[in-house]
């Protein structure tokens, strides 16, 4: 017996690849998926693990791994899949040397996403086996097999996770880890070039491995028929099995599929036959609905459960039995609560400029993101990664020259090294006159904190080269590039301004480390002087965390201000105080 | 035996991970098979977070849905209101009375609700509600709301104290270990 832990599916996947003998791991970061790839860290030895630059070249660099011999793992979230989808459907005709493995995290009811893809459609479209484990413990099971048939098969296999798979703790059996020679490596054009030639038998031989696939997915232990009450019977998968599984319990069968592609068609027939009423619940996509109507199956699925967003055991009970819970609701409306830059947040004083200066302000992933929300507001677009420079040429190409002077492109530095060089080259190259805004906290924020290819440290913390950013805009061709500390919102709106004017490409790096960095240098919280505030409310604008107005006057939570004075900066009357003591030694009383 | 459920709700950067995983070492050094959901990326940014732990002979959802919790562990005030619709007939629920005012009320678009305490008692539920960070302060650390809190359920719950304080040892910040042991006791005892 190995030793039993609670492990978050994530940590399990990245259990599995050590148990599985796993030597390369290359992945960016992107919730949820974030936490595997960190989790391989502790394998340190037995293991390279490394953030890659972008999701294309973390999988490039696995795919060579795989071709090496190794086996070796990417972990991405769902829209980073259409990042890496470009070696993953090539990488597919090739197949593998070493195991290849890839997980993709999708993110129904898009708790941190930009959109609700369902990444088996990726799947589908790479001719790729896709295995969905439903706890920690099928994470870890699931992907220690997930090499062995990606070996068998000569195939990359994917395994689809969602939010709740990926960050929910589970109990985990840890096993050993495999002792894997390394297998030679052989040059074999026919099977690694992929040019016409060599592609066109490639395909035959992706049509004969899909045949093998269904043939195994009909016999597969990962898909489980599991016999109750015959009158209801749901196919599932993944978390719509926890969800069914608790709300019917012993009142349904149920077909468990792990195996989500290929679908298998002989066992969802004998499925069918045992059961009087068919469901299919499905998160996202009606996938497995339309392959079972495609094999004249009567199921009842999207037409019932819902077409948008995560589902839960309560949407399976009301739609399948039609019950409720009983539950006490509070009498009045409640304030949201919506996420916000966090107090000291670097892009405060940033975004709060670029409200003041009320420019078109087109955006791009991160947390500066946030800055898109009231009371900042200041955010006109958020795309995908990298739209944020290549974005902003097309918008002033569109508006053919009259907002030149007045948008600006945000990105943040990682997201600039993962996508936005490209996009600023062709700024330069276009003869674009754009201005781009390099939002630089010197860190992967929202994610959590990982290290990037600009801040000097790689995935263990140890030091590694760094990309120099303002001599990486030169070498992109942008001649004028400043530095700018948001903190300092005057100068800040001095140097935009002038950016904005000039009649020439430019970059503004608007460079503070993030708050929540270790090392973050706290100063003292600041202070309301009560006397002097006016409550005329202007610093809320700031949208701080940290202050808050009761009784016509703002105070501040001296538990989140770390002091960063933005908020000072705007206040007329002068009523903030550099520190509490300040305060009290002014004896307000 | 069934499964019990348990939420904690609060707001982005209040700790409920770390409680989240204090919790879930006791029910796994107690036997239990458990699950516990957690929330990470965007929404900890000082959003309205929720953390689910389950535990029993067999868990299969790891969430909690409307109507099935029997304790819901409120790190803030107004969140306990809003997840009120969680608790199951009969459930319980450990409320710190501490405010935070949400961006809305911030800015003066919204106003914070008034007598939330009162509001819950009144929809017939069973509370106890304290001033955790008060209590966190006397500990030493105003940071360790989360555990003050932690203290508290482990009173409902009923499991050896022991568990508890090996689990704050295994899962806390060294530097914040001698605090988050005072912040525990303080809680149990309120």
């Amino acid at each position: 017996m190995g030793k039993k832990t609670l492990m978050l599916g994530n940590h399990a996947i990245a259990r599995g690849c050590y148990e599985a003998g796993v030597t390369v791991v290359s992945s960016y970061p992107g919730t949820p998926s974030t936490e595997i790839t960190f989790a391989m860290t502790q394998y340190k030895g037995d293991i390279h693990a490394e953030w890659a630059v972008n999701e294309k070249v973390g999988c490039e660099v696995v795919v060579g791994a795989s071709i090496a011999g190794a086996r070796a793992f990417t972990g991405m979230k769902h829209v980073g899949l259409n990042v890496a989808s470009d070696p993953l459907y090539t990488a597919s005709y090739a197949g593998v040397n070493g195991g290849l493995v890839l997980a993709i995290a999708d993110d129904p009811g898009m708790h941190s996403s930009q959109n609700e893809q369902d990444s088996r459609r990726h799947a589908i479209a790479s001719k790729c086996l896709m295995l969905e484990p439903a706890d920690s413990r099928e994470c870890l099971e699931f992907t220690k097999k997930a090499f062995d048939l990606s070996e068998e098969f000569d195939v990359p296999v994917l395994i689809r996770l969602s939010t709740r798979i990926s960050h929910s703790q589970g109990i985990v059996e840890e096993g050993e880890r495999i002792k894997r020679d390394l297998p030679d490596y052989k040059k074999d054009a026919s099977k690694y070039v992929m040019m016409p030639v060599f592609a066109r038998g490639r395909r035959v031989f992706v049509d004969e491995r899909d045949r093998k696939l269904v043939a195994y997915a009909e016999k597969s232990p990962f898909n489980v028929i599991e016999d109750n009450n015959s009158d209801i019977g749901v196919i599932c998968a993944g978390t719509t099995y926890q969800f069914s599984r608790e709300a019917l319990g012993d009142k349904a069968s149920y077909l468990k599929l792990g195996v989500v592609n290929p679908l298998p068609v002989e066992l969802i027939k004998e499925f069918a036959k045992k059961v009087k009423k068919l469901y299919v619940a499905e998160e996202m996509d009606p996938i497995i609905e339309q392959h079972c109507k495609a094999i004249g199956l009567e199921v009842i699925g999207k037409d019932l459960f819902p077409t948008i967003g995560e589902y839960s055991q309560g949407i399976i009970r009301e739609k399948v039995l039609g019950e409720v819970k009983e539950h006490s609701v509070f009498p009045e409306a409640i304030p949201v609560r919506p996420p916000v830059m966090c107090a000291g947040c670097s892009h405060r004083g940033l975004f709060t400029v670029l409200g003041k200066l009320g420019v078109m302000v087109n955006g791009d992933i991160g947390c500066y993101t946030l800055g898109a929300t009231p009371p900042l507001s200041a955010m006109d677009t958020t795309i995908c990664m990298g739209a944020g420079v290549s974005s902003l040429h097309g918008f002033n190409k569109g508006r053919q020259g009259d907002y030149e002077n007045r948008a600006v492109g945000v990105v943040g530095d990682s997201t600039f090294i993962h996508s936005g060089i490209t996009g600023l080259i062709n700024i330069a190259y276009s003869k674009s006159n754009s201005t781009i805004i390099i939002a630089d906290n010197t860190i992967t924020g929202m994610t959590g904190g990982q290290n990037t290819p600009a801040n000097g440290l790689d995935i263990y913390g140890d030091s590694a080269p760094s990309v120099d950013i303002e001599t990486m805009c030169k070498a992109c061709g942008i001649k004028r590039v400043t530095v700018v500390d948001p903190s300092d919102m005057a100068e800040t709106e001095r140097v935009l301004r002038q950016e904005l004017d000039a009649n020439e490409p430019s970059v503004v790096i608007s460079r503070k480390p993030c708050a929540l960095l270790k090392g973050f240098v706290k100063n003292k919280p600041v202070a309301v002087d009560p006397n002097k505030c006016t409550g005329c409310r202007v610093c809320l604008k700031v949208g701080c965390p940290a202050l808050s107005y009761k009784d016509k006057k703002v105070s501040v939570n001296k538990n989140l201000c770390v002091g960063c004075g933005v908020c000072g900066q705007l206040c007329k009357p002068a009523a903030f105080a550099d520190t509490v003591s300040a305060i009290d030694n002014g004896g307000n009383d | 035996m069934n499964t019990v459920s348990i939420m904690f709700v609060g707001v982005g950067g209040q700790g409920t991970l770390l409680a989240s995983r204090i919790v879930g070492n006791v029910l796994l050094n107690k036997g239990f098979d458990a699950k516990v959901s957690e929330v990470h990326g965007m929404s900890q940014r000082g959003g309205s977070v929720t953390t689910y732990v389950k535990y029993g002979d067999k868990v299969y959802s790891p969430i909690v849905d409307k109507g099935e919790a029997d304790y819901i562990v409120a790190f803030e005030l107004m969140e306990a209101a809003r997840w009120v619709e969680y608790l199951k007939k009969g459930g319980k629920m450990l409320i710190n009375t501490q405010q935070l005012s949400p961006m809305p009320v911030i800015t003066g678009a919204a106003e914070y609700n008034s007598d939330v305490i009162d509001k819950i008692k009144a929809l017939g539920i069973d509370v106890i509600s304290l001033n955790a960070l008060e209590l966190a302060e006397q500990a030493g650390n105003d940071k360790s709301v989360n555990v003050v809190m932690m203290g508290v359920l482990s009173n409902e719950l009923g499991f050896d104290k022991s568990l508890w304080t090996d689990a704050l040892r295994e899962c806390s910040p060294k530097a914040a270990l001698e605090s988050n042991e005072k912040a525990f006791e303080l809680g149990v005892n309120v």
